[in-house]
């Protein structure tokens, strides 16, 4: 048999039917539901007189739009209390399982799948969020969807998709101390562009990969949609099962065991040939921070603002121009001069516990500027608890940051939590679009520890040299 | 869903690449939970100044754009995030279709299940396309879905590529659920054999 790509493996072991000239009928095995981008489904399937199929495959929460202080008070934003009624109103009418605000559960869709153990190696799992890509961390083939592609698979437990192109992006090699996932992300994102990835599911390879803990593969996995990608994968190994091990909706005991057989089979064969494929060699990578208004606008921490007069295309040189106005940023200005007014550390790029502990370590003892206002905004409740518990809180309070609840939050604004026009913010996030934080906000895109090591020092910094 | 064939209509040239869906729809409005009503914040922070008034700047206000149902664009159009709000309220103002040399995959798709044409042209006749639009006061396209052109007022044509389903979805105004539904007893086949853990 042809040597297959993971992506294969996973794609032909899901088609309910395929025939030339029509889109493939793919079982999905997990959905995931939040406030959002689904209401507008629900509504459709009533209107329609359609049920869900599988309530039982389908996991709901809160996230988006939720306030990220104290939950014991009235949601302010009657309209994103609307949409948080509405949702817990059609979870109830459906059958559908939800964490909501008050839940112990409760937290960014694609930061609680993988910590209860839905997410699991060779399933298809959809989410109506760009960012279910995260979930390819563990082997999955996560792909993002709009409202009536919910609705479709609300009503029918699959997906109608055309096959996507295979592309391999291999990674060896150590990264340097104060290099993180992060940092590999942007670099791939900044050397292949924001469109590189179309129309393609990315697997991600090599020894620097391997070496990854499962969180780390997360922010790699969860900004391929920031290369255009419809999915990202890491081929799950030892890291993945250990992980997985004992987690609530984990296969226990012997079923495990048996998983974990039938897991090892999920990585690409020997030979399987991609339709594109990279390498990256991670000795040169260094810590990245955005310039402009989309991810791929991106530089090492030692570099400076670009000129758009050396950009290759008239388009290119026009966007960066533009970019640059709306940034309020000249060319040739090292990236370590750029002051920054805001700090968030949170989002389902990099808001789990490893990002929580690497941004701690980073700001233990120390003192926010006192020009700056920072924000640590945990993924999930979990994730506050445990951090909470190994006094992770305490020093970022000490140190000034705001401790807060578990939501997106600032990665999107959707919630109070924004920027004013003009702020300049160190975000942990996955997009630097204009307006994405706040009208009139610059965001500028970093790791977990340099947006700790901005917060301190009211700046950027190398963090590789930083005292 | 309302069957798309062919459509002449004005076009608006927005002459930017890797246009985001945050952009087409900021995130302050995605609170709704209806799909109607979402052209009034179209391009939002583009189209209005901070006084809430219309920006004079911004082509999609320029009085010879108004009325246009063709968005032409640059490459990359629709990158970002999964709102289906964004060709909802590309539709809800008016649009019909947009041109543009690549399409961010999700938008793509969230188009298709709204009736509203996305048309891949390369980057040559799409920057064509913007030059004559931006050199003529009124300027119509013609799109052919059954035929797959693009087709200028003096005749020149152009052909596009659409998928066989997608395009007879569209043709048909398919109700895709109903489709999937007919396979029904595949998908029950499907679950019975299914590894359950």
């Amino acid at each position: 048999m042809k040597p297959r790509t993971m992506f294969e493996k996973i794609w032909n072991a899901h088609i309910v039917r395929e025939v030339p000239g029509e889109a493939t009928i793919l079982y999905i095995d997990t959905h995931l539901v939040h406030e959002v981008t689904s209401p507008q489904a629900f509504e459709g399937l009533r209107l329609a007189g359609r049920k869900v199929r599988c309530p039982h495959l389908t996991f709901a929460t809160m996230d988006h739009n939720v306030p990220t202080t104290d939950r014991s008070l009235p949601i302010t934003d009657l309209i994103a209390a609307k949409q948080i009624e509405t949702l817990a109103k059609n979870c109830s009418e459906f059958g559908i399982t939800l964490y909501d605000l008050h839940s112990a559960k409760q937290g960014i869709v694609h930061v609680i799948g993988p910590e209860l153990g839905i997410t699991q190696p060779g399933k298809t799992m959809v989410c109506g969020d760009s960012h279910t890509s995260t979930h390819g961390a563990l082997g999955a083939l996560a792909i993002g969807i709009g409202t009536s592609e919910i609705e479709h698979v609300l009503a029918t437990q699959c997906l109608l998709q055309q096959r996507s192109k295979t592309f391999e992006i291999n990674i060896e090699g150590q990264l340097s101390h104060g290099v993180t996932a992060k940092d590999i992300i942007l670099s791939i994102i900044g050397k292949i562009g924001i469109g590189g990835g179309t129309g393609t599911v990315v697997e991600y390879s090599g020894s620097t990969i391997r070496s990854l803990s499962i969180e780390e593969r997360m922010t790699v996995c969860n900004m391929s949609i920031e290369a255009g990608a419809r999915a990202g994968m890491v081929a799950p190994d030892d890291t993945t099962y250990e992980y997985l091990a004992d987690r609530e909706f984990s296969p226990k005991g012997e079923a495990f065991n048996r998983a974990v057989e039938r897991w090892n089979r999920l990585r690409p064969d020997e030979g399987a040939s991609y339709d594109k494929s990279i390498s990256i060699d991670a000795k040169t990578l260094a810590p990245q921070v955005t310039w402009g208004t989309n991810p791929g606008m991106v530089t090492d921490v030692t570099g400076v603002v670009p000129d758009p007069d050396d950009m290759p295309t008239l388009d290119e040189k026009n966007a960066v121009q533009r970019a640059l106005e709306y940034v309020n940023l000249t060319p040739g200005t090292q990236m370590t001069d750029v002051q920054v007014d805001r700090v968030f550390i949170g989002s389902c790029t990099n808001s789990r516990i490893t990002d929580l502990r690497a941004a701690a370590e980073t700001a233990k003892g120390r003192k926010v500027a006192p020009t700056v206002n920072a924000l640590v905004v945990p993924g999930s409740q979990a994730v506050k608890r445990q951090a909470e518990a190994e006094g992770l809180d305490g020093i970022f309070r000490a140190a000034g940051f705001e401790w807060r609840e578990a939501g997106c939050s600032m990665c999107l604004g959707m919630n109070p939590d924004i920027l004013m026009p003009g702020q300049r913010c160190a975000s942990t996030s996955n997009r630097n679009f204009e307006g994405r934080q706040g009208k009139g906000g610059r965001t500028h895109l970093v790791s977990p520890q340099m947006a700790a090591a901005a917060a301190i020092a009211g700046h950027f910094v190398d963090v590789r040299t930083w005292e | 869903m309302e069957p798309f064939r062919k459509h002449t209509g004005l076009c608006v040239p927005l002459n930017r690449i890797n246009v985001d869906t945050d952009q087409i729809i900021p995130k302050q409005f995605l609170k709704r939970i209806e799909r109607t009503g979402f052209g009034a914040y179209l391009f939002h922070d583009w189209r209005f100044l901070d006084t809430g008034e219309l920006n004079p700047d911004f082509v999609l206000n320029a009085p010879r754009y108004q009325g246009a149902s063709i968005l032409v664009a640059g490459t990359n159009f629709g990158c970002g995030s999964s709102r289906e709000h964004a060709p909802w309220a590309l539709q809800d103002y008016g649009f019909a279709a947009v041109i543009a040399p690549s399409f961010g995959d999700i938008f793509r798709n969230n188009c298709y299940k709204n009736g509203l044409l996305p048309v891949v042209l390369s980057e040559d006749i799409s920057a064509d396309l913007i030059r004559q639009i931006e050199a003529q006061e009124v300027y119509r396209l013609t799109i052919d879905l059954e035929s797959q052109k693009v087709i200028q007022s003096d005749g020149t044509a152009h052909a596009f590529e659409i998928g066989d389903f997608q395009r007879q979805c569209l043709l048909n105004g398919l109700d895709e659920i109903g489709w999937t539904l007919q396979f029904e007893s595949s998908i029950a086949e499907y679950e019975s054999g299914r590894e359950v853990y």
